[in-house]
């Protein structure tokens, strides 16, 4: 019964595009903020004085901004991936489950 | 009981071989050592009212606790947005809230870093876990992670994972609690430890998730509202320039070194060095080592992972974390705020120093002085008071995740074969709360004298060594199977231990020996450690012939339907 259930929704050409496209997508969403995070570490490993130029004429300098960027990319590519899932792939899911579920 | 027989004290530090460390890494989550000031009034009435509003939440919840399940996951009845807040406030630790504050005071930009790295794993568990732990589990991440596997060993090996990363946290919240309570109260060491033990008894005895998410909720909007507040006029007092309130910073710090004797030129680099990035980060090995135990750690802490099964379904767990990662990213940049305003309002004020210019109470003081600076008296015992609930929220939390790991993995499953009846297991988990209590309250008291600076780090790194690993291929990899899974976390949760013991800054600092002989010259092991439990599981799961293992890898393709549809996920409540 459980695996006939199991078979069905595999065989539902949705479950495929969910799939294929949720992995796709939390995938590319991963693989940015480790770029932008390890990115962030090595440039503080191996440029400091970079981080430490003045941005103009006053004490700011781009350590500020960045730093403040990394903060405000973490929560924007968390709510990013939320509000897609929330609404595309639920739908999807749910259509699933009451096709193979009817 | 700060007289507690010496042997046993004595006994309980050497076992766990941990003292002194001079982990720079640790420095932002650190309470240290403080001294005892006069008793603040204030502070303990308005703690007072926060104990009886919360026995008030509590006694509303104890009626609402009525099996097992509603022990675990509060029925299941919490929405994304307070659990959102509960995961913050499970976050935003007391260390957290004074620890990064005091570092941006003394490193200014090298404090935000800091935080940074304990940001990051938040949409890594979004995009990975969230919904499939949601989909997949009922009370525990076990339920997860031996969803197509053996049930003893994945139980005996997360409930381990779980304990040894509870323990570290745990010793680290106490300590802090009696060296906070020092601080702030102004009462002795032995009785915060024993308070925060028998008040968070209170809440998981009675109340069990649902008291515990509330308190944690309470004392998050607490916390961000005195913070908010704190960051609010620090700002107004410079006209909500950014630009005047660091150059005003940058002043004060060069007039510092300047009074210390350096040359003008020499103490103006010194004074602008909080506008970028300083001693932090050394060799890059060590920070990228660093920053995976901070990314990944966050997947592998079994109180938040357990928060996942509060919600009702998929939707709502991401929503929680999406509100947590709002609320924690939020609350980081108050704190780096807090810790600039301290440059300008506290480093300045003879009121809040001592003789040699240091902070009086020491340097995790810095907020607190803040405080009394921006919002007098009044405002100084209410963020003490917040402070102190922040501690004990978050052993309250830890607490339920050790207990549950306890009563569901290792009795309802492993001992009775999952079928034990709902009464009888929520009897284990008060017992196992109790027992955990007593632990915690005898291990905050032997730790006393310890520096305990690295050990949030050390839970960090286990949780992103031993559970994260686990949890991640069992979700993600068909071919894993049951001994993959228990040989791989194993050598993960071990080796992350053992790396640690022999880094210079337990190796050295803690245990005394010549420098330069630690055998581990990094500061955390999560790269080795996290590498090798991958390994571990891939190699131990491709060389298994065994019949276990056609019958884990035949289970993949139920277990992914479920966790990417939600199709027969069980209600958190389990009713």
């Amino acid at each position: 019964m459980q695996d006939d259930l199991t078979a069905r929704v595999v065989r539902d050409p949705r479950y495929q595009e969910l799939k294929a496209k949720r992995t796709r997508f939390g995938m590319w969403l991963t693989l940015a903020m480790m770029v932008v995070y390890y990115g962030f570490i090595l440039l503080v490993a191996f440029n400091k004085p970079f981080l430490a130029t003045r941005l103009g004429a006053g004490v700011m300098t781009y350590a500020i901004p960045i730093g403040f960027g990394v903060i405000v990319f973490t929560v924007v590519i968390t709510a990013i991936y939320v509000r897609r899932a929330n609404s595309e792939y639920d739908s999807l899911a749910e259509q699933i489950s009451k096709a193979v579920l009817k | 009981m700060s007289r507690f027989p010496l042997a046993l004290r004595q006994l309980l530090t050497l076992a766990a071989l941990f003292g002194v460390s001079a982990s720079i890494w640790a420095a932002g989550a650190d309470l240290g050592q403080a001294e005892k000031q006069p008793t603040n009034w204030t502070a303990i009435g308005m703690f007072g009212v926060f104990v009886l509003f919360t026995f008030g939440v509590t006694k509303w919840a104890a009626a609402k606790t009525k099996s097992a399940a509603d022990f675990y996951t509060g029925g299941g009845g919490i929405t994304g947005f307070q659990n959102g807040l509960a995961i913050a406030g499970d976050y935003m630790s007391a260390a957290s809230f004074l620890g990064i504050s005091a570092a941006v005071m003394v490193g200014g930009f090298d404090g935000l870093i800091f935080s940074i790295g304990f940001l990051v794993g938040w949409p890594v568990v979004t995009f990975l876990l969230a919904e499939r732990l949601r989909n997949l589990g009922k009370f525990t991440f076990a339920d997860v992670v031996a969803f197509r596997f053996a049930q003893t060993p994945v139980r005996i090996f997360a409930a381990s994972g779980t304990l040894v990363v509870v323990a570290f946290y745990l010793i680290a919240q106490m300590v802090g609690a009696g060296q906070l309570i020092k601080l702030l109260f102004g009462l002795e060491y032995w009785i915060a430890v024993v308070l925060v033990g028998a008040l968070m008894m209170v809440y998981v005895l009675f109340g069990g998730m649902t008291a515990t998410t509330w308190v944690q909720i309470i004392k998050a909007v607490l916390l961000l509202g005195g913070a908010s507040f704190m960051a609010l006029m620090v700002l107004s007092s410079f006209g909500f320039s950014p630009e005047a309130m660091f150059a005003k910073a940058v002043e004060v710090k060069t007039g510092i070194a300047a009074a210390a004797g350096k040359a003008p030129a020499e103490a103006a680099a010194q004074g602008f060095s909080i506008m970028g990035p300083g001693g932090f980060i050394k060799d890059p090995i060590s920070a990228i080592s660093f920053g995976m135990a901070l990314m990944f750690g966050t997947a592998g802490l079994p109180h938040i992972l357990m928060r996942f099964f509060t919600v009702p379904n998929a939707k709502e767990a991401r929503k929680s974390v999406l509100w947590a990662t709002t609320w924690i990213g939020y609350f980081y940049l108050l704190t780096f705020i807090i810790g600039f305003g301290a440059i300008s309002f506290v480093l300045t004020n003879p009121q809040f120093l001592d003789a040699k210019g240091g902070l009086l109470g020491g340097g995790n003081m810095a907020a607190i002085h803040l405080a009394n600076a921006v919002g007098g008296n009044v405002f100084l015992g209410f963020i003490s008071a917040v402070a102190f609930a922040t501690i004990l929220a978050v052993v309250a939390g830890l607490t339920l995740a050790g207990a549950a790991a306890v009563s569901h993995d290792i009795y309802g499953v492993v001992i009775k074969g999952g079928k034990a009846d709902s009464a009888a297991e929520l009897k284990v988990s008060r017992l196992t709360t109790i027992a955990l209590g007593i632990i915690a309250v005898l291990l905050g008291i032997a730790f006393e004298k310890q520096n305990i600076a690295f050990m949030v780090s050390l839970a960090f790194a286990i949780a992103a060594s031993a559970n994260f690993p686990v949890l991640l291929m069992s979700v993600l990899w068909k071919d894993c199977t049951t001994r993959g899974a228990v040989i791989g976390g194993f050598l993960g949760l071990i080796s992350s231990v053992a790396l640690t013991v022999v880094s210079p800054s337990v190796w050295e600092v803690t245990l005394g020996n010549p420098k330069g002989s630690a055998l581990f010259p990094y500061q955390s092991p999560a790269l080795f450690s996290m590498t090798l439990a991958f390994v571990g599981i891939w190699l131990f799961s491709i060389l298994d012939k065994s019949a276990r293992a056609k019958v884990d890898r035949a289970g993949f393709l139920a277990q992914q339907v479920r966790s990417e549809t939600g199709i027969g996920a069980s209600g958190a409540s389990g009713h």
